[in-house]
């Protein structure tokens, strides 16, 4: 009863009751909406779905519920995974993917972020380029593919071109419109600071901007990922998605699920790595 | 001293919405500013009290009439009208100092002399020890106080603020209201200063403008003579009261002509 608040015990009579129920501390309710949970328990509720996921797969492949040539199992995944590395050469396939997603990313990326700059900051510019630019935003790269064929033939160039389709227009679009989105009433301070329009646009639209550009290149880096397989999967003789073709024929379902979980990883990976840069250069849109 | 250093002549504005409507913010207003005077624009909320501040400031361009500054016509905003504006404008992804140098490095000054002047108006605003703070780590009150460097470091003609206190708790908008007369009186700037807070007003100025209700005009200007440097004690002096009633009911008026629009 030591515990009890000071309140209570002043209100309390001087000849209390035995029985005074114990009340024990109000507390937040952990599934109440929008109710925030602790990193202990978010890391291990992440964790669980894997757990399940692979639990339900294993018992629906193991326990012969899915014939194996439909869907291989876990451990079946894991051998035929490691095979890939020691007898196939995986490690080649991998290189070959991520040269091609960033090299192509990185092309969009070159001429994407300034034209979208130009038309996020000139009205004019914007009126010109905007209408194509978003016509071409919905054109699908995948569609573009045998078309790149006839133009660049089956050599890396027809792959970065497909990413660079696939990118570019998006770059371009969601740049111009966190440019355009700039804060006025800093231009105009800007202005009164004496800026001219060149200042305004080196050291106030771009380092204002630059935060969302930098998460703009970050989400387009994960589409530009589901790019390069599709390129890969057609008229392709190295990649992880040549693989995945390749295996397809000889219905070997654990290496395609194997791939899938590569592409997933560096997927991830390159994501973590993107963020703590943009958390490092832009440590004041943090604050 | 006695020279007009800005003049406003028969300056109005009238807005045109989206639909062709159109809405008059300014009547044609006439106004003279002498050199290192301190003036205040007293008036309601959306009175156009800040639509003229912005004529001004060249943010903003009168639909008839024109400004000078020194004799040259205001065609635009300029690095000579230092502008502190309600909002927080400092830019966030720079630091105070940075802030501050903003102005001087557009201008191209050397980075010794950028130096030397950051430092000395950071002393001045009592911001040492806080140069490499970033905005958001600062309060409303300490991001104003770097505003009003960052304006005073380019060495402006004129100040001109809007309401730049506005948003600051009642304690701390009177200690700014001390810092910015404190500057003023040991180096003395055109001020113009727009305000809906008729103590910050009196307090202030040497003049005070009050503004109608819209279409804005001034309707009255009240010298205030107290003499400087000046202490927070005048607010309570009967003087300081008796044109506060003044003034109180010259407000009232015009608050409630807006009310009834």
């Amino acid at each position: 009863m030591s515990q009890m608040p000071s309140a209570m015990v002043a209100a309390a009579p001087a000849s209390r009751p035995a029985a005074v129920p114990v009340v024990a501390p109000a507390r937040r309710r952990a599934l109440a909406p929008l109710e925030p949970i602790g990193t202990r328990a978010r890391v291990l509720l992440g964790l669980a779905f894997f757990v399940v996921f692979v639990l339900v797969w294993a018992i629906a492949t193991l326990g012969g519920f899915v014939p194996p040539t439909f869907l291989a199992s876990p451990p079946t995944m894991v051998k035929e995974g490691w095979l890939l590395f020691t007898e196939y050469g995986f490690i080649g396939d991998i290189g070959m993917t991520v040269w091609r997603v960033f090299g192509g990313f990185l092309l969009a990326a070159v001429f994407a972020v300034p034209l979208g700059i130009a038309m996020g900051t000139w009205k004019a510019v914007e009126a010109f380029f905007e209408p194509f630019v978003s016509f071409c935003r919905y054109l699908p790269a995948s569609a573009f593919i045998p078309l790149l064929i006839l133009w660049a033939g089956l050599g890396e160039m027809q792959k970065l071109l497909v990413i660079f389709i696939g990118s570019f227009f998006q770059i371009v679009l969601m740049v111009a419109v966190t440019v355009g989105g700039a804060r006025r009433d800093l231009v105009e301070a800007a202005y009164t600071l004496g800026a001219n329009s060149r200042g305004i646009v080196a050291r106030v639209l771009i380092p204002g901007a630059a935060p969302g550009i930098a998460e703009t290149l970050r989400l387009v880096l994960g589409w530009a990922w589901t790019y390069v397989i599709v390129a890969e999967l057609i008229g392709s003789s190295s990649g992880i998605g040549h693989m995945i073709t390749d295996s397809q024929a000889l219905l070997n379902t654990g290496q395609i699920i194997f791939g899938i979980i590569v592409i997933g990883v560096i997927g991830l990976l390159s994501d973590f790595a993107f963020k703590a840069i943009n958390r490092r250069l832009f440590a004041w849109a943090a604050l | 001293m006695s020279q007009n250093q800005l003049s406003i002549q028969g300056v109005s504005r009238v807005f045109t919405g989206a639909k062709g409507q159109r809405t008059q913010a300014l009547q044609p207003i006439d106004f003279e500013v002498k050199e290192n005077d301190f003036v205040t624009i007293l008036g309601p909320s959306g009175c156009g009290k800040s639509t003229l501040l912005r004529i001004v400031a060249g943010l903003d361009f009168p639909t008839t009439g024109q400004v000078l500054l020194d004799g040259q016509r205001i065609e635009g905003p300029g690095a000579d009208r230092g502008v502190v504006f309600q909002s927080y404008t400092l830019f966030p992804w720079l630091t105070v100092a940075q802030n501050i140098r903003f102005g001087l490095r557009e201008r191209g000054m050397s980075e010794a002399d950028q130096k030397e002047r950051s430092e000395f108006f950071i002393a001045k605003v009592g911001l040492r020890g806080f140069e490499n703070h970033f905005p958001k780590q600062l309060s409303g009150g300490m991001q104003q106080r770097t505003a009003i460097a960052r304006a005073l470091a380019n060495d402006p003609k004129m100040l001109l603020l809007d309401e730049p206190f506005g948003a600051l708790d009642n304690q701390t908008r009177v200690l700014m209201q001390e810092l910015l007369l404190g500057i003023w009186e040991s180096a003395q700037k055109t001020v113009l200063f727009v305000t809906h807070d008729i103590d910050e007003a009196i307090f202030m100025a040497n003049r005070v403008a009050v503004f109608s209700a819209r279409p804005g005009r001034i309707k009255t200007e009240i010298a205030v003579d107290f003499p400087h440097p000046r202490s927070y004690t005048i607010k309570t002096s009967p003087e300081f009261m008796e044109i506060k009633a003044r003034l109180t009911e010259e407000i009232r008026a015009e608050s409630m002509a807006a009310a009834e629009h």
